[in-house]
């Protein structure tokens, strides 16, 4: 098999076009495959895990072509990226339809709940939360936020959002109004519930930092 | 705290980007990539894609508009016009596309925005409503299609408010009497659409100065707001547009 240096995995959910397209940017020199073979998962040096729409299905989409396995191992084992509904994928459970994810992080993905809640300027706050929005760190240093200011804006296209058990891999946090994670990291894993791949370049400088990132 | 948008906006057809009056009058305004690039380079929060081509046999040159963009431009796309089906959401979605907007088809087949939405997810399915003030009716804005021409019967709110419904992520509501006009937005249909909805409402139709912009947010409670022509002639860059506001006490990114 010819080597490849990033795949991202294809569960037939969602745009992965985005995603390739911004990676093959940054990295111009690297292969960058959209793959649903899991023995090209395996292979990989790194994985990108987005996701787009319910995570039910996605979930379903994943067992269903057979790449569960795949996936848990390079979230195991290589640099191993999960957007949006990739990051919440990583967790215990999640409130939409009730499904449970991969468990790879403690924690569980929950609604939005803003009826009736509004802004500073007294205007009701939408659901989706869509947009450009400010990603806070915490004063912990990543390589993947090297270059990338706290408080950077990033775009978000979300109903749900991750409560963790365990707020030490908590990377970032976004506001709306209240405080969400929207970055976790643990060992070779990071995670974002906003898209890199839309961010023009705070999203550009994320992806480039993955693809130089050695954990 | 999450920034309004401000969303140029292209009419494509030919492989050009186009700019009308009242959707008449076609005047050319460029090509596709360099003005999408230049928006970007303005700080454009997102791009607006109208294929306005009338003939079939011209329908994919959109895609490979879309896909040259894609691999030039990391923020977020939306393309609409000419959606009829499931099949033509997904090959602008592979495309490059991140939403797709849905209009005369949301009226004569719901079920398109419903299935959309179930297959790709709520949050790349945007309904597009062209209203007008109408007299004589029960409701006070009508849903309009062809291009204002064909009133369809149905109240714009209950519209917008079936369409969400159904699976639709973001609204886009274009007032027809406003569009090209440089009057501003309708704030009054914005409002009653956005204080009827949960999901954002992008204002459309009208633009003529800065100030309409902070009104379509301030009066219309728009999310986002969208204008084609004093972006495309250069009157005004999308960063003067963004200072503006800001200089307004609305939030953006700048």
């Amino acid at each position: 098999m010819k080597k490849i240096d990033i795949a991202v995995v294809d569960y037939g959910m969602g745009n992965l076009r985005s995603v390739s397209k911004a990676i093959e940017h940054v990295a111009s020199d690297k292969t960058v495959l959209i793959t649903s073979n899991p023995e090209e998962i395996h292979a990989a040096e790194r994985v990108v895990f987005p996701g787009q729409g319910a995570m039910p299905e996605c979930m379903q989409e994943l067992d269903g072509r057979g790449l569960h396995e795949a996936v848990v191992s390079a979230a195991k084992t290589k640099p191993f990226l999960g957007i949006c509904i990739g990051l919440q994928m990583l967790f215990d459970h999640s409130e939409e339809g009730d499904a449970n994810g991969l468990g790879l992080l403690e924690g569980n993905v929950k609604k939005f709940a803003l009826e009736n809640v509004t802004d500073a300027a007294g205007e009701k706050l939408k659901v989706p939360h869509m947009g450009w929005n400010q990603v806070y760190q915490y004063d912990k240093p990543h390589p993947l936020w090297q270059g990338i200011a706290s408080g950077e804006r990033f775009y978000f296209v979300h109903s749900y959002y991750v409560s963790l058990e365990d707020e030490a891999s908590a990377m970032g946090y976004g506001e709306y109004p209240n405080k969400f994670t929207c970055a976790v990291a643990q060992d070779n894993i990071f995670a974002v519930q906003f898209h890199p791949e839309k961010s023009a370049q705070a999203g550009l400088q994320l992806l480039r930092n993955f693809v130089n990132w050695k954990p | 705290m999450l920034a309004k948008r401000i969303i140029p906006c292209m009419d494509v057809t030919a492989g050009r980007v186009v700019k009308g009056v009242n959707f008449m009058e076609l005047r050319d305004a460029g090509d596709p990539v360099e003005i999408a690039k230049r928006y970007d380079d303005q700080g454009a929060d997102e791009l607006t894609f109208l294929d306005i081509t009338a003939t079939s046999d011209g329908r994919d040159l959109i895609l490979h508009i879309i896909e040259d963009v894609a691999s030039q431009v990391f923020i977020p796309l939306t393309v609409g016009g000419g959606v009829r089906e499931v099949d033509d959401v997904r090959r602008l979605l592979n495309a490059g596309a991140d939403k797709v907007s849905i209009n005369t088809t949301a009226i004569y087949n719901p079920q398109v925005v419903a299935d959309a939405a179930a297959r790709f997810g709520s949050q790349c399915i945007v309904v597009a409503i062209d209203a007008k003030k109408v007299e004589g009716q029960p409701f006070e804005w009508e849903v309009f299609t062809h291009g204002g021409r064909k009133p369809t019967g149905l109240d714009a709110v209950e519209w917008a408010k079936k369409m969400v419904n159904l699976g639709s992520g973001e609204l886009l509501v274009t007032s027809m009497d406003r569009d090209g006009t440089k009057i501003g937005f309708n704030n009054s249909l914005n409002r009653a659409i956005s204080d009827a909805v949960a999901v954002p409402l992008i204002a459309s139709g009208g633009v003529g100065n800065l100030q309409h912009l902070v009104d379509g947010v301030k009066i219309g409670g728009a999310d986002a707001v969208l204008a084609a022509s004093i972006f495309h002639y250069g009157e005004y860059t999308v960063e003067q547009a963004k200072t503006y506001m800001q200089a307004h006490n609305i939030e953006v990114r700048l």
